[in-house]
């Protein structure tokens, strides 16, 4: 019982939150001095396009409520015939407006970039926790002696590198190699799909690689310095008492409770991988994202930079909710 | 100064026994002369305007130009000592910004508890889970690329970590004996906080003020490089980013693309060491465990009897 009233408690937080950055994406796109419509519409657009948006988000309506209506029609539900309700109401109907520059939905803008993000992030994620977990335990296995001084120094060196800085030493070091840019060949036809395939992974070695340098970093610092506090724990010396062998002691106790602080920085980490994604993808031409936030930054296309934005803080909210439930399923002792 | 926990001296004791830590703060005094003296010690003035020609265009390093030329022909060296000033005058006064606010936020959630508490961390989670990096892109691109917006930015947006950090260090020190003796004797609560508390959490703010100093530099220059730097400037950042877009890479031209990047990886790597140290000397179960020293001999000693391995372990 108590455990679902810590469940609702959660799925509330991470409702609230998600109202306050739709909030927030609302206001900072109508906080610019000017029209709401010139961060909207391109001024490129005609007339009857103009005149079409304005109507879609309600633009001749107040922003927050319509006090003016309310009073006229005597209807309380005239109060929220305002821009933030129409902006509401086509968010969640995935209407995110209009690309200035490439004239189609937002959203299928996003949905066709979308793909690449996933894919580079699972790639960098998987390869950066793999070897982050694997060097971190044995460092604080071996703490205090030279493995450990050189796998911390790995790590703090991987952590402290600037992302986008990783990203271009890659991309020099690789180019010649590997293709250094785009998802797949330009122009290649494939003979099945195990080709296709094949190609998008050549193109994803040097930007995923990128991505698992970038995460491995904190994931080495935090598997050991969890693990190093576990094995101060006196149960392990209970274990070791017992008979059990260090390598035992290691992989029955300190490896599953050292999981434990792993489990939330993925999904903390997920923001900054998100960021690191924007970086990286820009510097490899991959067409995910963050490529694509970039692009619309440059180009001053409003539209897109929210739409990208509000998917991102969703993913990150969603992914944060997750990891508290899988935490309290592996440790029972947490309260959420 | 205080009875238990770590007073001001003893942590310098320590701090100075910590090789890294030192290591660390001579990387960022380093980097601080440099911002200090690049007015002295560049062979040029970037800000200058320059008559460049053809063959200045990313030119290779050289006795005039230690480290090349960039694509307008500006020396590498001297924008690389410049850029230092911006990195560091970001670092530090967003991190101000970081430091004050969750200080204040962490204090008071931690000491007065109760409701304020929840409402407080619960916005500080809320913050904490919005992606950052895409967050200031959007609000630099809306609001205009000026250097003061841009540390305003970064440091009304990071503060969230330091409020958790110091608020859990408030709740183990409150209820020691002295603070409540001082309670019990009548001291105000701002004066328990100002005199008794903050003392004793300060090596934990301590600790996360470098990491949010690495942070606040590493934000400037991803911004920048991403096109959002103030463009009346000259940082790591936005060097990287104009060496990107004009053909450093595929010209080979190592001498732009590898000291602003170094220098940054420098810095946050100083940075890093430093907290990392503070981090040890605050929190002892980092420093020991019990598989730590013994483990040669016992694993010597598990071939042969699981009871001298118990002996071994115990000693």
């Amino acid at each position: 019982m108590k455990n679902i009233e810590n469940i609702l408690r959660r799925v509330l937080f991470s409702l609230i939150t998600l109202a306050a950055v739709l909030t927030f994406n609302f206001f900072l796109f109508r906080i610019v001095p000017g029209d709401p419509i010139s961060m909207i519409a391109s001024p490129r657009m005609k007339p009857e396009t103009r005149e079409m948006i304005r109507e879609q988000y309600g633009l001749d309506k107040p922003i927050w409520f319509n006090i003016p209506a309310m009073r006229e029609q005597g209807a309380f539900s005239a109060l929220f015939d305002s821009q933030f309700s129409y902006y509401l109401k086509n968010t969640f109907q995935g209407e995110l407006g209009q690309s200035f520059r490439q004239k189609v939905p937002v959203a299928e803008l996003i949905s066709a970039r979308l793909g690449p993000t996933v894919l580079l992030i699972m790639a960098g994620e998987i390869t950066g926790i793999l070897f982050g977990t694997v060097l971190g335990i044995i460092a604080a296995w071996k703490a205090r002696s030279k493995i450990d001084a050189a796998a911390l120094f790995i790590g703090l060196i991987a952590w402290s590198m600037p992302p986008f800085w990783l990203g271009i030493i890659l991309l020099t070091l690789g180019r010649g190699y590997l293709p250094s840019g785009g998802y797949i060949t330009l122009g290649a036809t494939y003979a099945n799909t195990f080709e296709r395939w094949l190609d998008i992974g050549r193109h994803l070695v040097l930007p995923a690689s990128t991505m698992a340098l970038l995460l491995f970093g904190a994931y080495v610092l935090v598997v050991r310095n969890s693990t190093l506090e576990v094995l101060s724990e006196d149960y392990i010396l209970t274990a070791k008492a017992k008979g059990l062998s260090s390598i035992g002691a290691l992989w029955k106790h300190a490896l599953k409770n050292a999981s434990l602080p792993l489990v939330t920085v993925i999904a903390l980490d997920l923001g900054y991988a998100l960021g690191g994604a924007i970086q990286i993808e820009t510097i490899f031409s991959w067409p995910g994202l963050g490529r694509l936030m970039f692009d619309s930054i440059a180009q001053r296309d409003y539209p897109v930079l929210q739409g990208v934005f509000l998917l991102l803080a969703i993913s990150v909210i969603l992914a944060n909710f997750l990891a508290d439930l899988t935490y309290s399923v592996l440790d029972p002792r947490v309260e959420m | 100064m205080t009875k238990k926990g770590i007073s001001g001296s003893s942590f310098w004791d320590e701090f100075i026994r910590k090789r890294q830590g030192v290591i660390g703060g001579l990387m960022l005094l380093l980097i601080t002369v440099i911002a200090l003296l690049a007015s002295w010690i560049s062979p040029y003035d970037p800000h200058d305007t320059i008559s460049a020609t053809a063959k200045d265009v990313l030119a290779a390093p050289s006795p005039g130009h230690l480290l090349g030329q960039d694509e307008v022909g500006r020396d590498v060296l001297s924008s690389v000592f410049y850029g230092s000033r911006i990195s560091l005058l970001v670092g530090f006064s967003a991190s101000l910004i970081t430091i004050l606010l969750g200080c204040t936020i962490g204090l008071l959630a931690g000491y007065v508890g109760g409701r304020l508490d929840i409402l407080l961390m619960r916005i500080t989670d809320g913050i904490l889970v919005i992606p950052t990096l895409p967050l200031m892109l959007v609000i630099i691109a809306v609001a205009g690329r000026g250097i003061g917006n841009i540390i305003l930015v970064i440091g009304l947006l990071s503060w969230p970590y330091t409020a958790r950090v110091v608020r859990a260090q408030v709740l183990s020190v409150k209820e020691r004996q002295f603070i409540l003796r001082a309670n019990a004797i009548g001291v105000s609560h701002f004066g328990i906080v100002m005199v008794h508390i903050l003392p004793q959490v300060l090596p934990v703010i301590f600790a996360s003020a470098t990491l949010d100093i690495s942070y606040a530099i590493i934000s400037e220059a991803s911004l920048s490089f991403l096109g959002l730097g103030d463009p009346s400037l000259i940082s790591w950042g936005s060097m990287l980013n104009r060496a990107f877009l004009r053909g450093a890479v595929s010209g080979g031209a190592w001498w732009y693309l590898v000291p602003p990047g170094f220098l940054l990886a420098w810095v946050t790597l100083g940075l890093n060491l430093v907290s990392n140290a503070v981090q040890e000397i605050v929190n002892p179960r980092l420093r020991n465990h019990h598989l730590f020293n013994e483990l040669k001999i016992v694993s010597l000693l598990d071939r042969f009897s699981p009871g001298a391995a118990v002996g071994a372990a115990k000693r």
